[in-house]
């Protein structure tokens, strides 16, 4: 192989005039993590009331779910992202569809929304496994102590479903880091988009790519721990082990 | 509130959205498929081993792939795949590799971290007694896999093979990026030839549902006979 490796090249300035190419590799981490944190809240606000709805005793509620994931979990991510970006703003009233297209950070906004929704998919399918997991009597056992549905679902079910589904979660989350990603095809300058353009620039692919590869990992490493951590404080004594919910597919 | 489209794009480019883009989608997926899914049965072979230094291999190799972006795993393969292909040939200038083989390349060995989790957990449901007995009888371990093992576990985790053969199709789609002709880069390349975004995109998105919810349905049919025969 004549390829020269020049590990050094992290410390050169990049042509953009943000600092060095590690610099702006740490920049391009920022906007990642920043697009699937804020993705991650509509993630789990939408996937908990979509997987609720599933699991309710109203058959229009479980098709409307249903409808809802199907749709999310059958279009390809990458084609999502084009829908929101090229296509929503065509389709809205001509003011709104202007106001989305000079948004400052369009193309941030954009991802967080797409990965939102797109992860909220998921996270309803765990959610209502994870419901469904528990034993029908719990339901039951809310109704005859007078509770009204609703507050079955807030302080019987969902406490217990969402310590269950902890596992799944982690994964989706992890998801959606990696998934953040595919929003460099509509120009957002994250972590796999900042290595290529190192590499379009320096030309030093392999040092380019290893570099975030490597600070992937760290990201994995992290986010496993954090959650482990998070899975033992929240754990019901004597209830549930270390066990992850069955998924039903 | 579609007046001022054009559908009819869609119409004139027809032969070329499904002989060519739609072509390539397809064979990717069907190689990176079969590829993927004997490459990962090896590694969940090699991943449940005796001998931990092919343990821990696999053991890597399944975890990197599960922790980097796709995408990121497609670039990586675009440029390393012509300096291996210069390695094993021995040429003097990295090979030229096309967009195809390079995707080709890229799904198999990516893929094969996810079927080799699907296979491992398959070849785990199977009970260690008919291992034993296998050896019991004589057999050698390649028999035994081969011939008890396997087959049963293959059987059981079809319809999740499946399914991850449905998500595989829906991540060819991310060879765009590469300039690659698939299903969407056919589509991309009309919109923005014609200035039909809205029409093309549509469009792309309905067939991906349309093939994949069938795709779904089939598995579903599937597993509900699977599950009369055993």
């Amino acid at each position: 192989m004549n390829y020269s490796w020049n590990w050094s090249i992290f410390w050169q300035l990049s042509p953009e005039g943000q600092g060095t190419y590690f610099d702006t590799l740490l920049r391009g981490l920022g906007w990642t993590l920043a697009t699937a944190l804020i993705a991650w809240v509509i993630a789990l606000a939408v996937g908990a009331i979509v997987g609720v709805l599933r699991t309710t005793p109203n058959s229009w509620a479980i098709r409307l779910g249903n409808a809802y994931v199907e749709l999310f979990r059958n279009i390809p991510l990458l084609v999502q992202m084009f829908l929101w970006y090229f296509v929503l703003p065509e389709l809205l009233p001509d003011a709104a569809g202007t106001w989305i297209k000079q948004l400052a950070q369009g193309s941030f906004w954009t991802a967080v929304v797409c990965l939102g929704f797109y992860t909220s998919a998921r996270v309803a399918e765990q959610v209502r496994a994870g419901i469904q997991a528990m034993a029908s009597g719990q339901r039951l056992a809310g109704t005859a102590l007078g509770l009204t549905l609703p507050q079955t679902y807030r302080y019987v079910l969902l406490p217990m479903t969402f310590r269950i589904i902890l596992p799944p979660l982690t994964s989706e989350f992890l998801n959606i880091i990696k998934n953040s990603s595919v929003a460099l095809t509509i120009g957002l300058m994250e972590l796999t988009a900042r290595a290529r353009s190192m590499q379009e620039f320096s030309f030093q692919v392999f040092e380019a790519f290893t570099a975030a590869t490597l600070i992937y990992l760290a990201v994995n490493i992290v986010v496993v721990l954090a959650m482990r951590a998070l899975e033992r404080g929240v754990q019901v004594p004597g209830f549930i082990g270390a066990g992850g919910a069955q998924a039903e597919h | 509130m579609f007046s001022g489209f054009d559908f009819d794009v869609i119409g004139r480019s027809l032969p070329y959205l499904f002989r060519e883009g739609m072509a390539f989608t397809l064979t990717l997926t069907g190689i990176a498929m079969s590829g993927g899914i004997v490459f990962g049965t090896l590694l969940a072979m090699m991943r449940l081993a005796k001998f931990p230094p092919l343990a821990l291999a696999a053991g890597a190799y399944v975890n990197l792939m599960r922790s980097v972006p796709l995408l990121l795993v497609i670039f990586w393969f675009y440029f390393l795949v012509p300096w291996i292909g210069q390695w094993l040939i021995g040429a003097t200038q990295p090979v030229r590799v096309g967009a195809f083989l390079s995707s080709a390349i890229t799904f198999t060995m990516f893929e094969a971290a996810y079927y080799c989790e699907i296979m491992r957990a398959g070849i785990q449901s199977i009970a260690r007694g008919q291992v034993s007995a296998g050896y019991a009888l004589g057999l050698d371990y390649w028999q035994t896999m081969g011939q008890i093992v396997l087959p049963q576990a293959f059987r059981n985790m079809l319809p999740v093979l499946l399914t991850q053969t449905i998500i595989l199709f829906q991540d060819t789609s991310l060879v765009y990026v590469i300039s690659a002709t698939d299903f969407l880069g056919a589509a991309a390349k009309i919109a923005n030839r014609d200035g039909r975004l809205v029409e093309m995109y549509l469009f792309a998105a309905a067939i991906y549902f349309a093939i994949s919810v069938a795709g779904s349905y089939g598995v579903k049919l599937m597993q509900q006979r699977l599950a009369v025969i055993r």
